[in-house]
């Protein structure tokens, strides 16, 4: 993926959560409006629920990109933490490796708000 | 850089050097000692406001206690323990836990970040009298009988009848909002001094943890406040002239406010662990004697946390009916948080595992203080699950599960920083007996209290009531709470007792009397320069690793030992690597943020009393004050273009753009107003959810006057996008003639703003519709306002000769605004204008 040019930033430590809070934001407002606007909406509670299973295939997807280009940066793992040398390369291992982590509890994150996909039925039982 | 490659100077010359300094940085005796900027004053101030409202809410604690020590007691009437209560909850998370680590924050990062001052000391000082105004009046109103009575989060429908609830809410919203203005002030603070203002060589991966804490909480700061200023509008807009934005009958919905106030208040509870937690990070490795492990994994909970904890506000509202489907995704969240969470407990487990822990009175409250947040940590994880919430819900289960989270992941570990820093204030330690028994008082007293409240509320006592019949099996509970609750507060009085007793016999302990390997100790007590000069840093613990660093230090053989020009300066350095890129001259002792805090709050007051004509005066004056303090104390230009910062470096003394840290400022605020202005447009499609036809029947603004203001102020942007690059090149002239038309633009936009609304009749009393496009609207056209304020003061700097081609900082940020007001301007003009076309 040499596409990918590594960026020099701060931000992208926050890629993998940021994706976790959109993913959640959609599944809320989504179900949100389809709940309160049921009648006038031509959707079935089904439909919602599957197009929510896609977003969060596409969000654990970029997830699993960011842990990738974040594995990168942390040099694959070929060097063991802590990273706390004064030097470039032990700032961007630094970098990666918290970047990583981030993904995968984002990952988690992620799965976890949408179980209730998987479970509930109705807007109210 | 070696040892070899640093300067010395002689006797004669670190005498004349420290003599400048001193001069330079010196505190002012007599009344205008309040008049410091200082970071050591202004957290000292801080910290000791919020320690006294801390004591008085704590009291107000005891007086509902002793009231419901008994059945059917009438210590104090209803109305008064409504007060109590209220008036409790409110300071201890408003007055005490937010500010507390404001205050500390300012007070250690400079030295811990290995530099002399944050980069805006007089918004720290304006932020503090803001604070201490704003606290003095909510908590003063209790003894006029005029407190808020309604609980710390103000339901409406409750708090805002007016009959009920009087004057207090008024008192709360107004009270609050301008404290709010504070902590916004403190994160704009905070996130640029730890991205922008750290000792060269202080890369990211070698920040003190605490910083990366304050770092995240302030970022949490600007996206949780904001929510709550926009809805403390709109409930002061229905107090205050009756628009129904709350009132079910008129179209309106209380579950509104609980909506906004928890998505404030659920961040909240972390931004107030989160800092506590920090201490320990500091204080753990200290006594552990060993790096923390797993500095990575820190940040991993921080930056986790930070983020989950907004998708978890719903969790208050279980009980609303909202859709089942909605509450299992913030159930989810709320269980996922634990994750993180649990992250940081295991790492000071294994840190201490890995070291050799000495006990000390620190140690002793953050791990008590860990043991009691971990209980209300699992209570959570129950009461985090919708059928168990259910049953639980306003029960005095939850009473005991916030206070087991906040008192242990907060105050506790606030004890423990009082002690393991206490020697920074005048270079004496606490008393190590008083620790121990104070910490042993309030441990068990602490336990005594409030795990009984858990099989109280299990048994159906429900919050808030301020007495109960006997034989329903609460009374032994409730009367060991209350002995549980004194047995607390002797302690709290232990602590305070130490920390106020005379200490001139007792000698001076060292310098860094724990032996920390973060640099907080470098600030002596005598001197107020912060450190003596800026070191570079190598180390994560550079007083551990970096032998010599301290007393190069103070040998001034680092950047800025001197200050030649009579100038505060301190360095700013770059956000990932820290190479130092300026030399930043921050602003010194002055009147004018007192005052302008006071004009300010004297806008809040009046306000709360419908003191119209003062509240303009007051107002005028806050504009005045703001006004001078820019135009006195900002943008100025230097004398030189390079100046000579030590260790043969040159460095620029003025920069513009995002290499300013005037620029983050802007940006920062500017994200924390667009967040509320968020708030306000999400309240519009709230209304739009829960209505089949959200107008109600009533008319609109049209679309023809939203669309002429959203076209005037898209022009209005794009001259100042000309203004900026006409000035770049120097053309001065066409730069004032295009800020002028601009301006004109801006007036005749906010004018068409308010055409649409105005023309069409639509009267905000009526029913929600027409009040919420009202409020739209009036804070488009208010930032309109701004901009105008903001283009003339650009205008008058140029013509005055203060910004030029290559000192246009004003023009940069302003903008900077701009962008911000643009897509302000086009989003609310196309919602109130389109929108209604569109359903």
């Amino acid at each position: 993926m040499k596409w990918l040019r590594e960026i020099e930033t701060f931000w992208t430590l926050f890629t993998a959560p940021t994706v976790w809070a959109l993913h959640f934001l959609i599944c809320y407002v989504a179900f949100a409006v389809f709940c309160a606007k049921q009648g006038a909406l031509a959707l079935s509670f089904d439909t919602v629920r599957l197009a929510l299973g896609g977003v969060t295939v596409v969000a654990l997807g970029v997830i699993v990109l960011s842990a990738w280009l974040a594995w990168r940066q942390w040099g694959f793992g070929t060097d063991d933490p802590p990273h706390d040398a004064p030097t470039d390369e032990d700032r961007r291992k630094f970098q990666g490796f918290a970047t990583l982590l981030l993904a995968g509890l984002s990952f988690v994150a992620v799965l976890y708000v949408s179980v209730p996909l998987l479970f509930i039925g109705a807007c109210q039982s | 850089m070696s040892a070899t490659d640093l300067p010395t100077f002689t006797d004669e010359e670190r005498a004349g050097q420290e003599e400048r300094l001193r001069k330079v940085w010196t505190t002012p005796s007599g009344w205008r000692y309040w008049t410091s900027v200082n970071n050591t004053e202004i957290g000292l101030w801080y910290g000791a406001a919020a320690f006294i409202f801390m004591l008085f809410a704590g009291l107000l604690g005891l007086m509902v206690r002793v009231q419901l020590a008994v059945p059917d007691n009438s210590f104090i009437s209803a109305d008064l323990f409504n007060q109590a209560f209220t008036l409790h909850g409110t300071i201890m998370m408003f007055l005490f836990a937010v500010p507390i680590f404001e205050a500390i924050a300012v007070y250690l990062l400079p030295s811990m970040l290995g530099t002399r001052e944050l980069p805006f000391p007089r918004l720290s000082a304006f932020g503090f009298w803001s604070f201490a105004i704003g606290g003095v009046f909510v908590c003063g109103s209790i003894f006029f009988n005029a407190a808020p009575n309604t609980g710390w989060f103000m339901y409406p429908p409750l708090a805002t009848d007016k009959e009920y609830s009087g004057i207090g809410a008024d008192i709360w919203l107004l009270g609050l909002s301008f404290i709010e203005v504070a902590s916004i002030a403190a994160a704009v603070e905070l996130i640029v001094g730890i991205m922008k203002c750290r000792a060269p060589g202080m890369r990211i991966n070698m920040m003190p943890l605490f910083a990366w804490y304050l770092l995240i909480v302030a970022g949490m700061i600007l996206f949780a406040f904001p929510p709550l200023i926009a809805g403390d509008i709109l409930f002061e807009m229905e107090r205050m002239f009756d628009w129904p934005f709350f009132d079910a009958a008129r179209g309106g919905d209380p579950l509104l406010w609980q909506h906004l106030f928890w998505i404030f208040g659920h961040p909240e509870v972390y931004i107030i662990f989160l800092p506590a937690i920090a201490i320990m990070a500091m204080v753990v490795p200290t006594f552990s004697q060993r790096p923390i492990v797993g500095y990575s994994w820190i940040v991993l909970a921080a930056v986790g946390t930070g983020f989950l904890s907004f998708g978890l506000w719903v969790h208050h509202m279980f009980a609303t009916g909202l859709p089942q489907m909605s509450l299992a995704f913030f159930s989810a969240a709320s269980e996922a948080v634990a994750i993180p969470t649990g992250v940081q407990i295991f790492v000071f487990i294994a840190t201490m595992l890995a070291g050799r822990v000495i006990f000390s009175v620190p140690m002793l409250f953050g791990a008590g203080g860990l043991a009691i947040f971990v209980i209300g940590g699992l209570t959570g994880v129950m009461v985090a699950l919708v059928p168990f919430d259910w049953q639980a819900h306003d029960t005095y289960f939850i009473v005991a599960h916030l206070h087991y989270v906040l008192i242990g992941g907060m105050l506790f570990p606030v004890v423990a920083g009082i002690y393991y820093y206490y020697p920074l204030f005048d270079g004496k330690k606490l008393s190590d007996r008083f620790g121990k028994v104070s910490f042993w008082l309030m441990f068990v007293g602490f336990n005594v209290a409030f795990f009984p409240m858990h099989f109280s509320g299990l048994r159906g006592m429900p919050r808030r009531i301020f007495t109960y019949p006997a034989g329903i099996g609460w009374d032994w509970f409730n009367l060991i709470s209350t002995i549980g609750a004194f047995v607390f507060a002797f302690g709290v009085g232990v602590v305070v007792i130490d920390v106020v007793r005379p200490k001139k016999r007792q000698p001076r302990c060292e310098q860094n009397p724990w032996n920390a390997g973060t640099l907080e100790f470098i600030s002596e007590p005598e001197e107020n320069w912060g450190v003596r000069s800026v070191p570079i840093i190598t180390s994560r613990y550079p007083a551990w690793d970096q032998p010599d660093l301290i007393d190069n230090i103070k040998a001034g053989r680092y950047y800025l030992p001197d200050s030649p020009m009579g100038e505060r300066e301190t360095l700013v350095t770059t956000v990932l690597d820290a190479r130092p890129v300026q030399c930043l001259r921050v602003g010194g002792t002055s009147v004018v943020t007192m005052v302008a805090a006071a004009a300010l709050g004297g806008v809040f007051i009046a306000l709360t009393f419908h003191w119209w004509w003062i509240t303009i005066a007051c107002a005028i004056v806050t504009l005045g004050a703001i006004l001078y303090w820019l135009w006195t104390g900002t943008a100025k230009i230097p004398e030189t273009q390079d100046y000579d910062v030590g260790l043969g470096l040159k460095l620029p003394v003025y920069a513009s753009g995002p290499a300013s840290v005037g620029w983050w400022a802007m940006f920062i605020t500017m994200v924390g107003d667009g967040t509320a202005y968020a708030s306000l447009i999400f309240g519009y499609f709230f209304y739009w959810t829960i209505h089949e036809d959200f107008t109600g029947g009533h008319a609109g603004p049209g679309a023809f006057w939203p669309m002429v203001a959203l076209v005037l102020f898209v022009l209005a942007w794009l001259l100042m996008l000309a203004a900026r690059s006409l000035n770049k090149a120097n053309r001065i002239r066409a730069t004032q003639g295009v800020l002028v038309l601009s301006t004109v633009l801006t007036l005749a936009g906010c004018g068409a703003g308010l055409a649409g609304p105005y023309l069409y009749s639509m009267d905000p009393t009526l029913f929600v519709y027409p009040a919420i496009v009202w409020v739209v609207a009036i804070w488009t056209v208010v930032h309109g306002a701004v901009a105008v304020i903001m283009q003339l003061y650009c205008l008058a700097r140029s013509l005055s000769g203060r910004m030029t081609a290559r000192y246009d900082m004003d023009l940069v940020n302003v903008v900077l605004y701009w962008h911000f007001m643009v897509i302000t301007a086009v989003t609310s003009f196309a919602v109130i204008g389109l929108f209604p076309l569109l359903r």
